[in-house]
């Protein structure tokens, strides 16, 4: 077993590509240390990235905030523009686990560990968020959705390694918001969860929306026809009541200790509901 | 492979020879004999081996013995002034905030942690910031009053 902490993204991607065996990147460690722990995953070389300066960032840019791969959840929610440009986004890192893992978890490893139910992906895809990946080929970006393709399973080819998290720039009148369902106040996994974004026109009707579930399939769903549903109204009933009925048509959940399908389909609609409320009234509407 | 770690813990430089998959925890523990650090879980739910690394509440067990290189670690052994008690383990006794005593010291550190971002801190506020860290025996309300204390003496002691 090897360990390298490069200080480039271009030495972190030459070791990715050239090492043979299992490879694994390090980032908070929240999730892979509980695997190596668990004996599920025996690492041939493992490459930490958070001595990268580049990927240790939250940043402002022309193309929106810019979320280094190595940024803790905790620092996210210390950052004020950000929270203030994203509450959803951040609420949703910021639920994952105690003030511990906030420390050392991050959005870009909550991605790529590809858990249904991880918290921060249905707020980055309903936020329309990009992975930047860097890789042998050099960089590309994703849309967040196409990343996680099954439990565990990443669409990422052999030496590539997401580099960051690029949110897009906020106009006038948007907001988002995530919310999840657990039996407990804390320190648990999503049943279920929704994440929803919204930008309002002049007159306050929805221009713009974007809905996601989360645990309630094989990976996070990104649900056109919710977003669809509430196009051009002002949320009323009807609306809700559309986007509700798009998000349990989209639920294809399963049957575990956490919750039934039946179960999961319900709350689903009602977080739904709930999320879509929240984002609109952020993006102020009345 | 076996790495050389040259680090800082409770503000004395140290070093020490680790495994690649050998935990923070365990390095501390094993290593540099500081048993302060206890060992619950081993998957950063019950916060038994909470430290600081560079500044920042950490699990011990979910970090990597190799990640403390030129890091800060600070543990409940770096707590106290000498003989003088740091004011929260102080509370604990007063308040019989701990029974068995393997939470403790990870309830110390967290504890610590909130207390620097959070001077004072609401009862909402401390059960939150103490939601990783299990204790089997106290049902958590000495240990909040001992907090909610600390904190009051710790105001005190600066105005």
């Amino acid at each position: 077993m090897l360990f390298e902490a490069p200080q480039t993204t271009a030495e972190a991607v030459a070791l990715l590509a050239k090492s043979k065996g299992s490879v694994h990147v390090l980032a908070g460690g929240s999730d892979l240390l509980v695997r190596m722990k668990g004996g599920y995953v025996e690492p041939d070389v493992i490459v930490d990235i958070k001595r990268i300066k580049s990927m240790n960032v939250i940043k402002k840019t022309p193309e929106g905030f810019l979320i280094g791969a190595a940024v803790s959840c905790g620092r996210m929610g210390e950052h004020k523009a950000l929270k203030k440009a994203w509450p959803g986004v951040v609420e949703a890192a910021n639920l994952i686990g105690s003030d511990q893992i906030q420390g050392r978890c991050t959005i870009v490893g909550n991605l790529c560990n590809a858990s249904p139910a991880a918290d921060s992906v249905p707020a980055l895809i309903a936020a329309n968020a990009l992975a930047i990946i860097q890789g042998p080929r050099g960089a590309r970006r994703m849309a967040v959705e196409k990343i996680a393709t099954a439990p565990g399973k990443t669409s990422l080819k052999k030496g590539e390694v997401v580099e960051a998290i690029l949110l897009p720039p906020r106009p006038p009148r948007s907001g988002d918001a995530y919310l999840r369902f657990i039996p407990r106040t804390e320190m648990d996994i999503a049943v279920v969860s929704a994440g929803v974004n919204i930008i309002l026109g002049r007159n306050g009707e929805i221009m713009e929306a974007y809905v996601s579930l989360g645990a309630v399939a094989a990976t996070a769903l990104r649900v056109d026809e919710a977003a669809n549903a509430i196009l051009g109204t002002t949320l009323d009933e009807d609306a809700l009541d559309k986007l509700g009925a798009a998000c349990a048509a989209a639920c294809k959940p399963i049957n575990d200790k956490r919750g039934t399908i039946d179960f999961r389909i319900k709350v689903a609609k009602v977080l739904a509901r709930r999320a879509a409320k929240l984002a609109y009234s952020r993006a102020g509407g009345k | 492979m076996s790495i050389l770690v040259n680090t800082t813990v409770n503000g004395d430089i140290a070093e020490f020879v680790c495994e690649v998959d050998e935990t923070l925890m365990d390095a501390l523990r094993n290593r540099l004999g500081l048993t302060g650090v206890k060992e619950g879980c081993g998957t950063g739910d019950c916060g038994a081996c909470s430290i600081t690394l560079d500044g920042t509440l950490v699990c011990s067990c979910l970090v990597l013995g190799a990640e403390a290189q030129g890091r800060s670690v600070e543990t409940v052994e770096g707590m106290s002034d000498g003989a003088t008690l740091h004011p929260l383990q102080q509370k604990f006794l007063e308040h019989a905030a701990l029974q068995c005593g393997i939470c403790t010291p990870g309830f110390l550190i967290a504890a610590q942690a909130l207390l620097e971002k959070n001077p004072n801190p609401s009862e909402q506020e401390i059960r939150y910031a103490l939601a990783g860290n299990l204790c089997r025996c106290t049902g958590y309300d000495k240990i909040v009053r001992a907090v909610q204390d600390a904190a009051a003496t710790m105001n005190g002691a600066k105005r």
